[in-house]
């Protein structure tokens, strides 16, 4: 998700006007917590956009309970100003989270749990994703906002071109990579990158990978595990044998391969549409979605990329407010529609999955209707993942050394070692109890 | 009583005499504390602290900050990959110096030189790439790499010559060299140029009448006159290639042959703003000072105590 709303965030520039402070003379109801007394203030500081609007529709609704939402940073960036806002005890109330940084944020002592004030909001999730905001744990660290389910895009026209097939199994996927090569040697089924690790999560994640574990007192660490081995001596050995590109996306030169049709397909999640209609804009229209392809045939499995949450801090003073309103701004339709339509967020709940909201294909997969319905039933078979806190460390070394193995050609199985190995090393470092 | 009131004035006088100093020197002291001195001292304490986690670190009291003494210090002192990096940047700085002083050095001459043309313009262009930030120029020459989108490949390709891959391996020490080679170029001529302005025009005309050519007196004369701006910048140069931070993490994004840690400084960064680790951060930083401080001095003095020699003989 959050290259979307990178990329959307500079599009838009959304202000950060505060809107219309809706604190109008309309009576005493609405604060649904008597035990703050007063109207409350909240801050809550996100990235995604338009969510001063939604903030707005809440604001409406509960005099009581006010919340201002503030642009400060997203993604990673976000993750290093709440740890160092909390460190002064200045975090905000309320923040926004991917997944993946909620055990860093955990571990930092910055997030509140809040399992007795989300009440019955678990079963609005599906349980693969629900199941992050609680790190394995009873306590419950925030409440899902979006996910990033993902799936195989590829160029229909250019594949009847080529008489491809869509691969629905990963050997189908090589097969398809190399045909394409036979039959046109200056063109790539897509690339293997190594500057987002969130996608090779996402892969591990399909094959079954938990990279994180608590392990009694202990954290486990599994990213060399089977799954994640088969995964990377998958893409290792299409790397090697030249059937996909080596070069990493989001540059000048992928997006130029989308747009011309030198790389036909992309591994991606739900989001694509949105990073594919700045990145290719001459491709409208010829694209279509298809399932992930498989490990087994039949099959049905996808991980996630991207997507993130609502937490509350412990520096707020009002966690009881805070988590009612971030159970609302994930759980409720009204706020729901508010956040697909303002911010073009894909819902992490269920029910908004096939709401009215997303009704309609996006603008640049009109030639496939159903494109929402399909997601839906896709984002249903999302594996579960786990993560540990220091995912940070985990991408970076990702980031490095297949970067280095993707730029050798020579397989990634020695990179998938030292993943594992630098992750450990700097969990035993930091002085957390690794399990063996 | 007058006298005594007289005295006592004197004293008053010789009082706030000894006491301007001072004052006078107190706002830039005041200021060199707050801002100098107490930053390098906060950094030297978070150096020799660190995070300790016990058990699975979650919920209260998990991490705490305690005394770590020098073992930040050996981890930077024996890491690896910091070691590399700054083996890179020695690499890239041994391209960039030389070439790079070398063309000032050559540009501002023949500026200087009787018969040149569109001075004042020509100062311009040269000068010109320096007023461009490092990022901006690091992204425009980034596009012109990239093999996909670079005019040079464009055309390498139209004449069927194949393209060199100039984000990996030697050839990307050249490409980062080149964009600190075309920004600071500029700079430097300035710096040489201005030096060889000052100089009197009764040393040319002795030249001239010993019957010197023009390449003689850039040679014999002109350059051994500008040596001391020489060392100026080759001192200014040599910390600005010890500093190299923006271009690769520019150029990171667009390929795999820069890693998060390929130099030093971006090593720090990591430390600090990826893995959250301030201590760390700190400790390697304060390796860095140290490190450039005794090589821009060692170096500064080596060249002082040559210039010196040359003008005694």
């Amino acid at each position: 998700m959050s290259h979307l709303l990178h990329r959307r965030l500079a599009a838009t520039a959304t202000a950060v006007a505060l809107g219309a402070s809706a604190l109008t003379a309309c009576g005493s109801s609405g604060g649904d917590r008597a035990a703050d007394s007063g109207p409350v203030s909240l801050t809550y500081w996100a990235w995604a956009p338009g969510m001063d609007k939604v903030a707005d529709l809440w604001n409406k609704k509960n005099p009581d309970i006010k919340v201002t939402v503030r642009k400060q940073a997203s993604g990673d960036d976000l993750v290093t100003k709440i740890i160092t806002a909390a460190k002064a005890h200045q975090a905000p109330d309320l923040v926004q989270a991917e997944y993946q940084a909620l055990p860093t944020l955990v571990t930092n002592d910055v997030l509140a749990d809040i399992s007795g004030e989300v009440g019955d909001a678990k079963g609005k999730f599906a349980p693969g994703v629900w199941q992050q905001t609680t790190l394995g744990t009873d306590a419950v660290y925030a409440v899902p906002q979006d996910s990033g389910p993902m799936m195989f895009y590829y160029r229909a026209d250019l594949f009847t071109q080529y008489g491809l097939t869509v691969p629905t199994t990963w050997d189908e996927f090589a097969r398809t990579a190399r045909a394409l090569k036979k039959k046109a040697p200056d063109k790539a089924l897509t690339t293997f990158s190594s500057n987002d690790a969130g996608l090779f999560a996402g892969l591990a994640q399909q094959a079954g990978a938990r990279w994180w574990a608590i392990d009694g007192e202990k954290w486990k660490v599994a990213i060399d595990d089977p799954a994640t081995r088969k995964v990377a001596d998958f893409w290792g050995g299409l790397v090697a044998e030249g059937a996909v590109d080596n070069q990493p996306m989001y540059t000048p030169a992928w997006n130029k391969a989308l747009n011309t049709g030198k790389q036909i397909a992309w591994v991606s999640a739900v989001w694509a549409p949105g990073t594919l209609t700045t990145a290719a804009p001459d491709t409208k229209g010829k694209w279509a979605m298809a399932p992930l392809p498989q490990w087994t045939k039949g099959q049905n499995a996808t991980g996630s990329w991207g997507g993130s949450s609502t937490a509350v801090t412990n520096d707020s003073d009002h966690k009881a407010a805070a988590a009612t309103f971030a159970t609302w701004l994930n759980t409720d339709p009204e706020a729901l529609n508010a956040l697909v339509r303002e911010g073009g967020i894909y819902p992490a709940a269920t029910t908004a999955q096939t709401g009215d909201a997303l009704a309609k294909a996006p603008d640049f997969f009109a030639n496939q209707p159903d494109f929402y319905t399909r997601a839906a039933e896709i984002a249903k078979t999302t594996a579960p993942s786990s993560w540990g806190p220091n995912v940070n460390v985990a991408y970076a070394a990702f980031k490095d050394r297949f970067g280095a193995a993707a730029k050798a050609r020579s397989g990634f199985g020695a990179a998938l070692t030292g993943m594992q190995d630098a992750t450990v090393a700097d969990l035993k470092k930091q002085g957390f109890e690794v399990a063996p | 009583m007058t006298t005594n009131h007289r005295a006592a004035r004197r004293r008053g006088t010789a009082y706030g005499v000894k006491a301007a100093p001072y004052g006078f020197l107190a706002p830039a002291v005041v200021l060199f504390a707050l801002f100098f001195a107490l930053p390098i001292g906060y950094a030297l304490w978070l150096s020799l602290r660190k995070i300790e986690i016990s058990g699975l670190g979650l919920g209260k009291g998990a991490r705490q900050e305690v005394w770590a003494g020098l073992e930040n210090y050996t981890a930077t002192l024996t890491d690896a990959e910091l070691g590399h990096g700054a083996l890179r940047v020695l690499g890239y700085g041994a391209i960039v110096v030389p070439v790079m002083l070398g063309l000032a050095l050559l540009f501002a001459l023949l500026l200087d030189s009787e018969r040149v043309r569109a001075r004042s313009f020509s100062r311009l262009a040269i000068f010109l790439p320096y007023a461009i930030p490092g990022v901006i120029a690091a992204l425009l020459w980034g596009f012109l790499y990239l093999p996909d989108v670079s005019p040079f490949h464009y055309a390498l390709d139209r004449l069927g010559l194949p393209g060199p891959d100039l984000l990996d391996g030697g050839p990307l020490f050249l490409s980062l060299a080149n964009i600190a080679v075309w920004g600071g170029t500029g700079f430097n001529m300035i710096v040489i140029y201005t030096s060889l302005r000052s100089i009197p025009a009764e040393v040319y005309e002795a030249a001239k009448l010993d019957g010197a050519s023009p390449l003689q007196i850039a040679l014999r004369v002109k350059i051994p006159m500008v040596a001391p701006s020489l060392v100026l910048t080759f001192f200014f140069s040599v910390i600005a290639t010890l500093q190299v931070f923006s271009e690769p993490t520019t150029l990171k994004p667009l390929t795999n042959g820069v890693s998060t840690t390929w130099s030093p400084l971006m090593k720090v960064y990591n430390d600090a703003f990826v893995n959250g680790n301030i201590h760390a951060a700190s400790a390697t930083a304060v390796v860095l000072a140290a490190a450039t401080f005794v090589l821009s001095f060692g170096l500064l003095r080596l060249a002082n105590s040559r210039t010196a020699q040359g003008e005694t003989r």
